[in-house]
């Protein structure tokens, strides 16, 4: 911010104006310091009661109060946790967003190409298809992928998850994917062309590497979605041995019951890898959440 | 001849690579839902043989005040939830914008609830509203309210707004990421120039910051708006849809009528009338608000 310094102007005068802009810029910048800190305050306190409960031992969380510290911390809560299977349920999370997102990601990308790069009337109707699918809400879905899960022979299995995530990670991970391979400079494809490469060429040597950026995107939005994903669990399996995270949440809830403490830390467990991608890739991780909303 | 024939070789390959695609979501997304659509007209309990209904179910929907209740309660949510979080989100954008340092360690705070399941949300905040070891009443009672300490959820006549608050406490972060990200592409100059004309930041926020927003506004309206028919995870563990009727929204109409009290045709019927209201409120909004800007600015992804 620079302040113009006029000739006709003395020197005391811009000194004046000086320290007053410097003040109205402090004063002005009260309430924006004041809303900002109320909202990290309500944004912020629930997740800090999260942790400092998950830290009280049972005692402790009658007793002591609740916007304070634990005064004796302990960890037996998250030991608790621990020894009632949450290992299986980390794994059953964790196959279930890898294999899922790696499916989505594969055939998206496929059809992706076919649809940005080869003039075909099939794959721009199977884009229109894409598109109108995005209004559909995914719970709208829920009986009926039920039944013909049933019908499979697939309900409480972990492959029961993974096929409706698939489905319904697909038509956003294809419009994502489509703008960028649009924008990919039309030169480098006829170039690569010239050279004599196959689609399949062009699209492991010039499409790959150029789209990484909204690959990251759309496999952070994406491994989201899936690892936080409540209703195809809650209504697709059954058995604890099938149980993915949040559906184990859900569970301790009712098996826990007032044991708030053991509670919370399995609800703190539960966002661990997704508190690490935060610390270690943030920026990633935030453009992946607004993937396809923004620029 | 030959470029015909590398046409249709160009077309089989085209086909052969969306095929994959096409074929999960076929399964998965469109079948299912003309299934839902040929349920809505049975009448089945998931076990006995399903009999044809003709439109019982669709008729029952009219005279059920139950599903009645839970559309309203559905729209209620839908305005609420967008009154609330739009004015919020849209400041704590712009605000996190900002060139301070200090904006963007709070921002880093900001964005933590985004990591949680809205299972773990739902979860955290019920042992928050707990009446009798939850730390609102304890606060309440400390400030010397303790005439305000309450089951909060327990309350029909609050259930509804405490979980609309809870629901927009859990989604003003991401909101507050897409304005953030709208308003750190608007040209600085535009401010400048108005500094000039001696501008203060009231007037600066209406008269260039606002307007620039509008493609942003349409963005995080239109994904609220459609979002909100989709709220079940949270309300499903902090209420269940009760006490009684209170927050029973359409989602979780369906899935007690069709899960719960083992109606799958009549749950069918509501969940298409999901869907529909899903697929209208999408052309609406798209239509009224201009789809081909915002699409424009989905183009430079």
């Amino acid at each position: 911010m620079s302040i113009s310094t006029q000739s006709e102007r003395t020197e005391q005068q811009t000194m004046h104006n000086m320290s007053q802009k410097r003040q109205n810029r402090s004063l002005s910048e009260f309430f924006p310091v004041f809303f900002g800190l109320l909202w990290l305050v309500i944004a912020f306190y629930p997740l800090l009661y999260m942790f400092m409960t998950s830290l009280r031992s049972q005692a402790g969380f009658y007793d002591e109060n609740p916007w304070l510290p634990p005064l004796h911390a302990t960890l037996e809560n998250y030991l608790a946790v621990w020894q009632a299977g949450f290992s299986t349920y980390l794994i059953n999370s964790l196959i279930i967003t890898i294999v899922s997102v790696a499916l989505i990601v594969c055939v998206s990308l496929f059809a992706a190409y076919a649809i940005a790069r080869l003039k075909s009337r099939f794959a721009q109707f199977v884009f229109n298809l894409f598109l109108v699918g995005l209004a559909i809400p995914l719970q709208a879905t829920i009986i009926p992928i039920f039944v013909l899960i049933s019908e499979m022979g697939l309900y409480d299995t972990l492959l029961a998850l993974i096929l409706p995530s698939v489905a319904f990670g697909i038509p956003m991970t294809v419009l994502i994917l489509v703008t960028y391979i649009r924008d990919i400079p039309k030169e480098l494809y006829e170039s690569m062309q010239i050279d004599g490469a196959t689609h399949v060429g062009i699209l492991r040597r010039l499409v790959l590497p150029l789209s990484r950026p909204a690959l990251i995107t759309v496999i952070i939005y994406q491994s989201i979605g899936v690892w936080n994903g409540f209703l195809f669990p809650l209504v697709l399996t059954q058995s604890p041995n099938m149980r993915v995270l949040p559906l184990a949440l859900w569970s301790f809830q009712g098996e826990y019951g007032a044991n708030i403490p053991a509670i919370m830390a399995a609800v703190f467990l539960s966002a661990v890898p997704i508190i690490l991608l935060y610390l270690f890739g943030r920026r990633y991780l935030l453009s992946g959440m607004i993937a396809g909303f923004s620029k | 001849m030959k470029v015909f024939r590398a046409q249709r070789s160009t077309e089989l390959l085209a086909v052969l690579w969306s095929l994959p695609a096409l074929l999960f979501y076929g399964i998965f997304a469109l079948v299912p839902m003309a299934i839902a659509v040929y349920l809505s007209f049975v009448s089945w309990n998931g076990l006995s043989a399903l009999h044809w209904a003709g439109f019982a179910n669709w008729v029952q929907l009219f005279h059920d005040p139950v599903a009645g209740h839970a559309i309203l309660l559905t729209f209620g949510l839908m305005i609420l939830g967008w009154v609330v979080q739009t004015p919020i989100s849209l400041l704590l954008g712009v605000f996190m914008a900002g060139a301070h340092r200090y904006r963007s360690v709070f921002s880093f705070f900001y964005f933590i609830p985004l990591l949680f399941s809205t299972v773990a949300i739902g979860m955290t905040w019920s042992s928050m509203l707990d009446p009798n070891f939850g730390m609102i009443d304890i606060l309440l009672k400390a400030i010397g309210l303790p005439q305000l300490a309450q089951g909060w959820l327990g309350n029909p006549n609050l259930a509804f707004y405490v979980v609309t608050l809870v629901i927009s406490w859990q989604f003003v972060p991401f909101h507050a990421l897409l304005y953030q990200a709208g308003a750190r592409q608007i040209p600085l100059e535009l401010y400048d120039a108005s500094q000039l004309d001696g501008a203060n930041r009231i007037n600066r926020f209406f008269q260039i910051t606002l307007p620039q927003l509008r493609y942003t506004i349409v963005t995080s309206s239109t994904l609220m708006l459609t979002g909100s028919l989709t709220y079940f995870d949270l309300i499903f563990v902090m209420t269940q849809g009760g006490p009684g009727y209170a927050t029973r929204v359409l989602p979780l109409d369906m899935y007690i009528s069709a899960f719960q009290n083992q109606q799958i045709g009549y749950g069918s019927t509501l969940a298409v009338l999901l869907a529909i209201t899903g697929i209208l409120l999408s052309v609406v909004l798209l239509r009224s608000t201009g789809f081909t800007k915002m699409s424009s600015q989905l183009e430079g992804l």
